[in-house]
C-alpha cells in the first residue's frame, strides 16, 4: 500500500465523490418528463445513481490502496471482502455500455482481436474494454484478481482466461458442479473445500490476513442485505405493483456488484421502505396496471426504456422476473455458524446452474403468486445456459397454466442484433392475445 | 344494414394486398400490388383500386383495419392488428375448421394457433433471419435465373435433392452457388430449397404444436412443390386459399366488421 495513493484516495472519497454527485445533480436540475402511462418515478433512484457512480468513480484510485479483483456475479464474492478487494463487475459494466448502446462498438473491437461474434456480448464488450481502455465510466482500474464461478456459465471461465493471459494475473475459478437432480454431500464438500483452499492464496495476492470473524460480519451483512432484495421483489406481489422489473434491472445493481458492503445493505432499506410506501398508499409503478407480466432472462440492456414504455402504454406491468429474483432465491440457505458448506448450497444452487425441472417450478410459483397474467421471454444469443429450454419450458407453462407466452430473440448488449420491427409485431401480436384471454 | 362494407388493407415487406366485404362476409373485391418503397402509397393504390373493382367509393366503406409491416403508415385505416391476428380470423373464415395457420409471407414465417372463432391462442415466428419466407425464395430464384413459378414446381427427381442449410440465407445462397459452380441439376438444386424451406416451417410447427386442420397462407403457398413437400413432413393435406397472399387482408376486413358490430352492441357509447 502506498501512502500517495492512500491520501489521494481519501481526498477523492472525501471531496472528489461528493463534487461529482454535485455535479450530477446539476446536469440532472431538468428531469425528464414522465410519459402518461407512468406512474410516479421512485424517490430511490437518486440515490441508487450516486452509488454506482461513485463506485465506478473511486474504483480510478482504488489501486495502490486495495488490491482490485474482478468478479463474475454469481461468485462468492463475501470470501473476497474478507480481504478488502475493491471489486469490478464486468458484466454490470457491460450491462452499461449495452445500455449506452455502445456495445456493438465495444464487441467489434474484440471481434476484430479474433474473439468469435457468437460469443457473449458481454464478455465481447469487456474484452474489448480490456484491449482498447475504453469505458463509459471514465476510467476503470486493472484488476489484482479475477474471480469467477461457472455456476452462471461455463463462459467466464475462459473469457476470464484470455484477461489472466493477457494482464498475466492470477485467475480463481469456483467450480460449481450443475444440480441435475439435488445437490449432493459430495458437491457441497467440494465447493467447501474449494472456498477454504482460497485462503492462503486470498491473503497472498492481498497481503492481508484472514479473520473468521470479520468474514462471518461480512456473511451476515450479505445474507441481511439478499433478504430485503428479496422482500423488495415480494412487495411487488402488490396490486398494482409498487416497481416494474424494469426499475427492478436497475435496482439490482448494488446486490450484484455491492454485495456484502455496508453501501448496499443500507441502500436496500430506503428502498424498501419507500416500496412499502408506494404499496400503503395504492401507489402503482404504471398508471393504470391492467395485465400483470413475467419475465424470463437477462434484461435487454439497449431497449428498456423502449419495453418499459411499449407495454406500460398497453397498461401491462412486468411484476417479476427469474432474473431479479436470482439474487434473492438461494440465499436462505446462508449460515454464519456453517459458512463454507451454507456457502456451497447458495452458489451451488442459483438458478442458472439447477436443472429445467427447478426452472420449471419456481417459474409456475411465481406465475401464481405474482398473480401473472402472461410470459415474456428473452431468448438470448449471450446466454445459452439461461436460453436453452425455453421452448420446453415455454410450452410446459402455456399448457398447464393456460398463459399466453411470447418468446423475443434478441441480445442483452449487442444492439445488433435486435430487430425493431419483427420484434414490434411480435409483441403487439402477444398483446392481442393476452387482451383476448382474459376478456375472452 | 344494406350498405356497410369493411376493408382489411395489409402493406406486407413485398406485396400489399386489400379485401373488400360487406356487412355479410361476402368477399367483394380483393387486389394484391408490389409494396414497393413507398408502403403508404402501396396501401393508397392498393385501397383505390379494390374500391373501383367492387363498384364502390371510399366514403361507403364503413371501417378499415390496417395490417402488415407498414399498417403504420396507413393513414387512412380506422384500427390497426398485427398480421399475426389476421392471418388467423381470415383463414378461419376460409377454412372454419382451422385450428392451424402456417403462413409463409416475405419476411416472415408464422405458425399461428386460433380457436373455434378464428382468434389466436398462440402464435410462434421465425427470428431475425429471413431464411423460410418469401425473401428466400426471391433471392434464390435471381441466383438460379429462374423466375418465381419454375422455382415452384413439384419435382420428381431421382436421389436425394442438394443439401442446403436452413439456417441463413446469405450463407444458403453461398451453398448454391457452390452447388452450381459443381454443375449440381438445378432441380437438385430447386429441391434443396423447398425442403430447406420445409424443414425451417417443420422446427416451428414442432415447437408450437397442431390443432385442427391446417391451413396455407402467404405468397409462398403458391409454390406447389414446397406445398407437396410440406404436407410429406406433417403427414396431412393442407388447406390452400384460392388467394393467399390476401388472407391477411381478408381478416382484417373480418376484424374491422366485428369490431364495428360489438360497438353496435355496446350502444353508442
Amino acid at each position: 500500500m502506498s501512502i500517495r495513493a492512500e491520501i489521494k484516495y481519501k481526498i477523492m472519497k472525501d471531496y472528489g465523490a461528493p463534487a461529482l454527485m454535485a455535479l450530477q445533480d446539476f446536469k440532472r436540475r431538468k428531469p425528464r418528463p414522465i410519459p402518461e402511462a407512468f406512474g410516479p418515478p421512485l424517490d430511490s433512484n437518486k440515490r441508487l445513481k450516486e452509488i454506482l457512480s461513485r463506485h465506478y468513480f473511486l474504483s480510478r484510485y482504488a489501486r495502490g490502496v486495495n488490491k482490485v479483483a474482478w468478479v463474475t456475479s454469481g461468485a462468492p464474492v463475501e470470501l473476497l471482502r474478507a480481504f478488502d478487494f475493491y471489486t469490478i463487475y464486468p458484466e454490470n459494466h457491460s450491462a452499461l455500455v449495452g445500455a449506452k448502446k455502445q456495445g456493438a462498438d465495444y464487441c467489434s473491437i474484440a471481434e476484430g482481436s479474433g474473439f468469435s461474434q457468437d460469443l457473449c456480448s458481454y464478455a465481447r464488450i469487456d474484452l474489448g474494454h480490456m484491449l482498447s481502455g475504453k469505458t463509459p465510466a471514465g476510467k476503470l482500474p486493472k484488476p489484482d484478481l479475477l474471480f469467477c464461478s461457472n455456476n452462471i456459465c461455463q463462459t467466464v471461465l475462459y473469457w476470464y482466461k484470455a484477461i489472466a493471459h493477457e494482464l498475466n494475473i492470477p485467475l480463481i475459478h469456483f467450480d460449481a458442479p450443475f444440480v441435475t437432480t439435488e445437490q449432493t454431500e459430495a458437491d457441497i464438500n467440494y465447493m467447501a473445500q474449494q472456498l477454504q483452499d482460497m485462503i492462503p492464496i486470498l491473503e497472498r495476492v492481498s497481503g492481508r490476513v484472514f479473520y473468521l470473524d470479520v468474514f462471518e460480519n461480512i456473511l451476515k451483512r450479505s445474507m441481511e442485505t439478499s433478504r430485503t432484495w428479496g422482500a423488495i421483489l415480494d412487495a411487488m406481489k402488490a396490486q398494482p405493483a409498487p416497481m416494474t422489473i424494469f426499475d427492478a434491472f436497475g435496482h439490482l445493481a448494488p446486490i450484484v456488484s455491492l454485495r456484502g458492503l455496508p453501501v448496499a445493505q443500507d441502500y436496500y432499506h430506503i428502498l424498501m421502505e419507500e416500496v412499502d410506501t408506494r404499496v400503503t398508499q395504492g401507489i402503482g409503478a404504471i398508471s393504470d396496471e391492467r395485465y400483470r407480466l413475467i419475465w424470463d432472462n437477462i434484461a435487454i440492456w439497449y431497449k428498456v426504456r423502449f419495453l418499459a414504455t411499449f407495454f406500460a402504454e398497453r397498461k401491462m406491468n412486468f411484476v417479476t422476473a427469474t432474473y431479479t429474483n436470482a439474487w434473492a432465491e438461494t440465499t436462505g440457505y446462508l449460515n454464519v455458524k456453517d459458512p463454507w458448506n451454507s456457502m456451497a448450497k447458495t452458489y451451488g444452487q442459483i438458478i442458472l446452474n439447477n436443472n429445467l425441472k427447478h426452472r420449471l417450478e419456481l417459474m409456475k410459483k411465481m406465475i401464481k403468486t405474482y398473480s401473472v397474467d402472461g410470459m415474456v421471454m428473452h431468448s438470448t444469443r449471450s446466454c445459452k445456459p439461461y436460453s436453452v429450454g425455453q421452448f420446453d419450458l415455454r410450452k410446459a407453462i402455456t399448457t398447464d397454466l393456460d398463459l399466453p407466452a411470447v418468446i423475443l430473440d434478441a441480445d442483452i448488449a449487442d444492439e445488433r442484433v435486435w430487430s425493431e420491427q419483427q420484434i414490434h409485431t411480435r409483441l403487439e401480436a402477444f398483446c392481442e392475445t393476452l387482451e383476448g384471454s382474459k376478456h375472452g | 344494414m344494406a350498405d356497410l362494407y369493411f376493408a382489411g388493407v395489409d402493406v406486407g415487406s413485398l406485396s400489399t394486398d386489400v379485401s373488400i366485404i360487406d356487412h355479410s362476409g361476402k368477399l367483394l373485391s380483393e387486389t394484391v400490388i408490389p409494396t414497393g418503397v413507398n408502403g403508404s402509397e402501396a396501401a393508397e393504390v392498393a385501397f383505390d383500386s379494390a374500391i373501383k373493382l367492387a363498384d364502390l367509393s371510399r366514403e361507403v366503406i364503413t371501417a378499415i383495419t390496417a395490417t402488415g409491416y407498414g399498417r403504420a403508415s396507413v393513414a387512412f385505416a380506422t384500427g390497426k392488428t398485427t398480421e399475426i391476428s389476421c392471418h388467423g380470423v381470415g383463414a378461419h373464415q376460409l377454412f372454419p375448421k382451422t385450428g392451424t395457420v402456417i403462413d409463409i409471407g416475405g419476411q416472415d414465417s408464422k405458425v399461428i394457433q386460433i380457436d373455434s372463432h378464428g382468434r389466436m391462442l398462440d402464435f410462434t415466428m421465425n427470428d431475425k433471419c429471413a431464411a423460410g419466407t418469401g425473401r428466400f425464395l426471391e433471392v434464390m430464384a435471381n441466383r438460379l435465373e429462374l423466375d418465381l413459378d419454375e422455382l415452384s414446381s413439384p419435382l420428381n427427381i431421382e436421389g436425394e435433392s442438394a443439401p442446403i442449410s436452413s439456417t441463413c440465407t446469405v450463407f444458403a445462397e453461398s451453398e448454391v452457388i457452390s452447388l452450381l459452380a459443381k454443375h449440381t441439376p438445378r432441380e437438385h438444386i430447386v429441391h434443396g430449397l423447398q425442403r430447406s424451406i420445409v424443414n425451417r416451417i417443420w422446427s416451428m410447427v414442432a415447437s408450437i404444436g397442431i390443432e385442427g386442420e391446417v391451413t396455407l397462407t402467404g405468397g409462398v403457398a403458391h409454390n406447389r412443390g414446397l406445398v407437396v413437400l410440406l404436407e410429406e413432413k406433417l403427414g396431412l393435406t393442407l388447406n390452400i386459399p384460392e388467394n393467399p397472399q390476401t388472407v391477411g387482408a381478408l381478416g382484417g376486413a373480418h376484424i374491422a366488421r366485428r369490431a364495428y358490430q360489438s360497438s353496435l352492441e355496446l350502444g353508442p357509447n
